[in-house]
């Protein structure tokens, strides 16, 4: 198979993996935690511990609060001292469990063995519960919850399940690593979800970039001899690793304008999801822990890290055990450098999705003075969802909501491929990103409108 | 020669009284008819297209005005009540009196007031900045300060101060238009009767944060204590999700209010005298004195 | 821009050497021109931030003396560079806004206000030799003349030796028009650099040569043939430079190919056809008018839509 890549737009900003070669470390535990509800997409948890309950690792503090939502577990033994709102990485309060750290106690149902589990349980509905019931979302970056996305809606048939092991965002490194250092797992959280999802055919899309990676992950698929499972060389271009970007590259399909990769016959997980699906199903140990990378531009070597984290230990105390926040650091992201978010609040604590903490120089963040918009086309060139950024950025300051929704603003997957190119130094994915969200409120109420319509109708 | 000028002459005057047909023809062909009211409704607005009045612009909503049967859902907040009143007789009908309003700042987190507390290096916009995240102080409920709210307003009546970082309201200038409302994305600002003499009271704060995490972040927050609520004679104060809010039509511009707020949340614009807050102070407790040694007594007597 | 005014070097170089100090003056006095009009302009009337440093103006100078001759008096160029900079730049609203391309808007204007002083193309002395440095016309304007004397293209081609040497040395042209080799390397690093796609070129470019093909095919009497149209004149300043131009050429890469067939046609047409012996700045600007309509009319292909 030749090195695969999507179909349109993208851009090649310079990887800068600094802390590829670091292995990962595992994370000290602090003295309290803080666990958000809202660690997923859809509706928050709900806490059902109260203060000065204890908890064992494991011990469930939240129940999903909807049908797109998951459980939370406790990520370490102790006392719940309060459930109240606290501040997010946003700076906008969200509940939170806070629990005070004594010792490290786990629920015995947990197997805390090395031993690699490969035998693959009969009953999918059995496997499906195990990872709903161990909350796994989905690590590459949108934390949808698994169990959802492994559950097509009746009437579509998965055909390729896709693993993304592409890491395209530059800086990161936390997926490089588990593939090197737990690929066999992965393969068998992969075995899993192609159960769970009726054998369909499997591939693990990785850059070119990660060639260690690749031949770990190949070394793996061959030693364990799952059927339907490949390796494929993607060629190095961001935003590789977005959902209908990689089934582009793999399948060559592309998932209709507000279409879901089922529609295609797709589904698509991280490489670090299918570690929690193994855990999860394999092991019964929940989604409490995950990788992260510290890392920054010109960082020396020795501030660099990969930590196994608990969830909810607060970005101050990654930062302190990194060894501190560098002097030249003008701007800390969490996550990478394109998509990440800017953190305003180190107090804030990390969640089941947090992937990077990276900083950044003043050089590097720095933006360029805005001038005129001259037409080069660059943006139109470099978006991977085919749209017109520069045409969308006039619509949205004309405020001309009906041309947007023409010209497919509620598409924009607000990778910042426009912002990256733009010689001109135009805020486009920031307006951009304000006009998808006008478009999909018209959208969205005109659907809403239609449903009021029928209901009518039918009475 | 003679020839061909004679011909170029003939062919162009020939094409031009055909074009000139065609135009007459699609003229007549595609004319719409529109109620003349509409244009002499129209040149009574004020002319400034700004949408204050939920329509398109003056022409649409002069379009609205003749084709309803009443004026009761339309105002121009620009012109007020004089062009609703010329607007009323064009149209043989009558309309209601409102009272004159004007945008109102709710927020008096100035840089000294509420310390930034990150530095913020998007995009000059309070739309942009309030979907990124809270803000650059720990209040999440307060001016962003990027100013969208000047932008949008299209007489000149909004200006940033520099060093206060808020909107500054000219009351001369502001028509009460509303651009301004739905250009913030913190709904800070309120349009509000302007006032007998431009008096008028109101909090200036819409923090909804309990007591201490609102204070903490900005010392003028208002931390719904009730003190204003408690002490207002005219029912004229409702404390909900933690601010006060003053009903301009209740309010007898008392000032006591404004004399107890423990931090200052509560503004008083136009009065003649600067507030003597120990004297309404004492007199608060005069009065409070009074009344409950007529309870006292009545309690006696009873 | 910095990129175009590198891939000009080589251009401006061949015919600094070929028409000497003359030629260096008429770009000296174009590119000051435009970009003191530009500072003054945004400065004093439109009260705006200048933008002179996008270097948006020198490249308007630099192209619209390459489309002048070298003898021509200076008062001329600063006019030119009057009308392409304020008029057919700024009074649009400034680099990004403008509809047609600023630098032939400057350069049709002189030629039909001043076609005598347009026309003259005396080759002044140069720093080297032209081989052929003889005539006092353009290769395209000479043609004219002869036809219209009842000559055939054979006869005057015997006359004038007009063969692939022109790829090099194109005698008594603008200095735009000289070199098409050099003209050439500057866009092949133009492509290197990513800065502009070749689709708008090749388009035009090969819609000139097929339309030469199939006249000359026809009529070799009276209808030039592909390598004399493609070297002569200003079609290969026009296709490289100026019909590239981002702001006046359609964003889709299908609207910049008909926008390219377009000016390949009507630059034919009016070669073939026309009163004026060469019709690439006509043509461009006529298709300039065109673009916000393909524009509208071609997007590119979005994702999973279809």
């Amino acid at each position: 198979m030749g090195k695969l890549t999507f179909s349109m737009g993208g851009v090649h900003p310079h990887d800068s993996k600094y802390a590829r070669e670091c292995a990962i470390e595992e994370l000290p535990l602090p003295k309290t935690v803080w666990v958000s509800m809202a660690q997923h997409l859809g509706a928050p948890a709900k806490p059902v511990v109260a203060p000065g309950d204890t908890v064992k690792v494991g011990t469930v503090i939240a129940e999903p609060g909807g049908f797109i939502s998951a459980f939370v577990h406790s990520p370490v033994s102790g006392t719940v001292k309060a459930v109240a709102p606290r501040k997010d990485l946003a700076g906008n309060p969200v509940m939170h469990v806070e629990i005070a750290v004594e010792g490290d106690e786990w629920e015995p149902s947990i197997d805390r063995s090395k031993t690699l589990v490969t035998a693959i349980p009969d009953d999918k509905a059995e496997i499906l519960a195990r990872i709903k019931a161990c909350g796994v979302v989905g690590l590459g970056g949108a934390t949808f919850p698994t169990h959802v996305k492994l559950s097509p809606p009746p009437g579509k048939v998965a055909e390729c399940l896709i693993l993304n092991g592409t890491e395209c965002e530059p800086y990161l490194t936390s997926d490089y690593r588990i593939m090197l250092e737990r690929p066999k797992e992965i393969v068998v959280g992969a075995a899993l979800m192609q159960k769970v999802l009726g054998g369909c055919r499997c591939v693990i899309g990785i850059e070119e970039n990660k060639p260690e990676a690749i031949a770990s992950m190949r070394e793996a698929v061959a030693a364990l001899g799952f059927p339907g499972i490949e390796v494929a060389t993607l060629r190095k271009r961001y935003p590789q690793g977005g959902e209908k970007q990689l089934i582009d590259a793999v399948m060559h399909r592309q998932v209709g304008s507000g279409g879901l990769p089922i529609d295609v016959g797709a589904v698509v997980q991280n490489v670090g999801t299918s570690l929690a699906v193994y855990e999860a199903v394999q092991k019964n140990k929940p989604l409490i822990t995950n990788v992260l990378t510290v890392t920054g531009d010109h960082l020396p070597g020795n501030l660099q890290h990969n930590y196994l984290f608990r969830i909810g230990v607060p970005l101050s105390f990654v930062a302190e055990q990194a060894g501190g926040v560098p002097e030249s650091a003008a701007k800390i992201i969490s996550g990478g450098p394109m998509m990440g978010k800017a953190v305003s609040n180190l107090d804030a604590t990390t969640v089941k999705g947090s992937s990077a903490v990276l900083y950044l120089s003043e050089k590097a963040t720095r933006r360029r003075r805005e001038t005129a918009c001259i037409r080069c086309g660059k943006c139109a060139d470099a978006c991977p969802m085919g749209l017109e950024p520069f045409l969308l950025n006039r619509l949205y300051k004309a405020a001309d909501l009906e041309a947007l929704e023409k010209n497919a603003a509620q598409d924009c997957i607000e990778c910042g491929c426009c912002l990256y190119s733009c010689p001109a130094g135009i805020p486009l994915l920031d307006n951009i990103r304000q006009a998808k969200g006008q478009v999909m409120g018209v959208i969205r109420a005109r659907a809403a409108a239609a449903k009021a319509a029928a209901e009518a109708a039918k009475k | 020669m003679t020839q061909t000028i004679i011909w170029t002459v003939a062919i162009l005057s020939v094409l031009g009284l055909l074009l000139a047909l065609i135009l007459f023809w699609v003229a007549r062909k595609f004319r719409v008819e529109e109620d003349p009211r509409i244009d002499a409704v129209e040149k009574a607005l004020p002319g400034a297209n700004c949408g204050g009045c939920g329509f398109a612009g003056c022409h649409a909503f002069a379009d609205a005005a003749v084709k309803a049967s009443d004026l009761d859902a339309q105002y121009c907040p620009v012109g007020g009540d004089e062009v609703m009143q010329k607007v009323a007789s064009i149209l043989g009908r009558t309309v209601a009196k409102k009272a004159p309003q004007l945008a109102v700042v709710r927020c008096n987190g100035s840089c000294a007031n509420r310390p930034r507390i990150n530095e913020y290096d998007g995009l000059r916009s309070c739309r942009v900045k309030a979907a990124l995240y809270s803000g650059d102080t720990a209040c999440p409920y307060g001016c962003l300060g990027c100013g969208d709210c000047v932008a949008a307003c299209k007489f000149g009546a909004l200006s940033m101060d520099p060093e206060t970082g808020l909107p500054v309201v000219d009351e001369a200038k502001c028509t009460a238009c509303g651009a301004c409302v739905k250009a913030c994305p913190k709904h800070i600002i309120e349009l509000r009767a302007k006032g007998p003499r431009g008096m008028r009271e109101y909090v200036s704060c819409v923090n909804k944060d309990k007591g201490p995490v609102a204070k903490k972040a900005c010392a003028a927050a208002c931390i719904g204590c009730g003190l204003c609520a408690k002490t207002c004679q005219h029912g004229a104060i409702t404390v909900t999700d933690n601010v006060a809010y003053i009903d301009p039509a209740k309010c007898k511009l008392c000032r006591e209010c404004e004399a107890v707020c423990p931090t200052g949340a509560i503004h008083g614009v136009n009065f003649p005298k600067e507030l003597d807050k120990d004297a309404v102070k004492k007199r608060i407790a005069d009065r409070k004195a009074k009344a409950a040694e007529a309870e006292k007594k009545e309690a006696a007597n009873g | 821009m910095r990129d175009v005014i590198i891939a000009l070097c080589p251009a401006i170089l061949v015919s600094v050497l070929a028409y000497g100090w003359a030629e260096l003056l008429v770009l000296a006095v174009s590119v000051a021109s435009c970009v003191l009009l530009e500072w003054a302009v945004t400065k004093w009337m439109l009260k705006r931030p200048s933008t002179v440093g996008d270097l948006s103006a020198v490249v308007t100078g630099l192209l619209l003396a390459m489309n002048l001759p070298s003898a021509i008096p200076l008062w001329i160029v600063f006019i030119g560079a009057v009308v392409a900079i304020c008029i057919a730049k700024l009074s649009f609203g400034g680099i990004g806004q403008n509809v047609f391309n600023p630098a032939i808007t400057g350069r049709v204007f002189l030629l039909v206000s001043f076609p005598a002083q347009m026309t003259d193309w005396t080759p002044t002395p140069g720093f080297v030799s032209i081989p052929d440095a003889v005539s006092g016309a353009t290769p395209l304007s000479a043609l004219k003349e002869a036809l219209k004397s009842g000559s055939t293209i054979p006869q005057f081609m015997d006359a004038h030796s007009y063969d692939l040497a022109s790829f090099l040395w194109d005698a008594g042209a603008s200095a735009g028009e000289l070199s098409a080799g050099a003209l050439l390397i500057g866009f092949v690093y133009l492509l290197i650099r990513r800065v502009v796609k070749p689709w708008i070129p090749l388009a035009v470019l090969g819609t000139m040569a097929l339309i030469s093909a199939i006249f000359h095919g026809i009529n070799p009497d009276v209808y030039t043939g592909v390598p004399f149209n493609l070297l002569t004149g200003g079609a290969m300043l026009g296709a490289l430079f100026m019909a590239t131009d981002y702001v006046t050429s359609p964003m889709s890469t299908l609207g910049g190919i008909i926008y390219g067939i377009g000016i390949g046609l009507i630059a034919m047409m009016i070669r073939y056809f026309g009163s004026y012996p060469e019709g690439m700045s006509f043509a461009i600007l006529l298709m300039n008018c065109t673009v916000p309509l393909l524009n509208m009319w071609f997007h590119q292909k979005k994702y999973g839509r279809a």
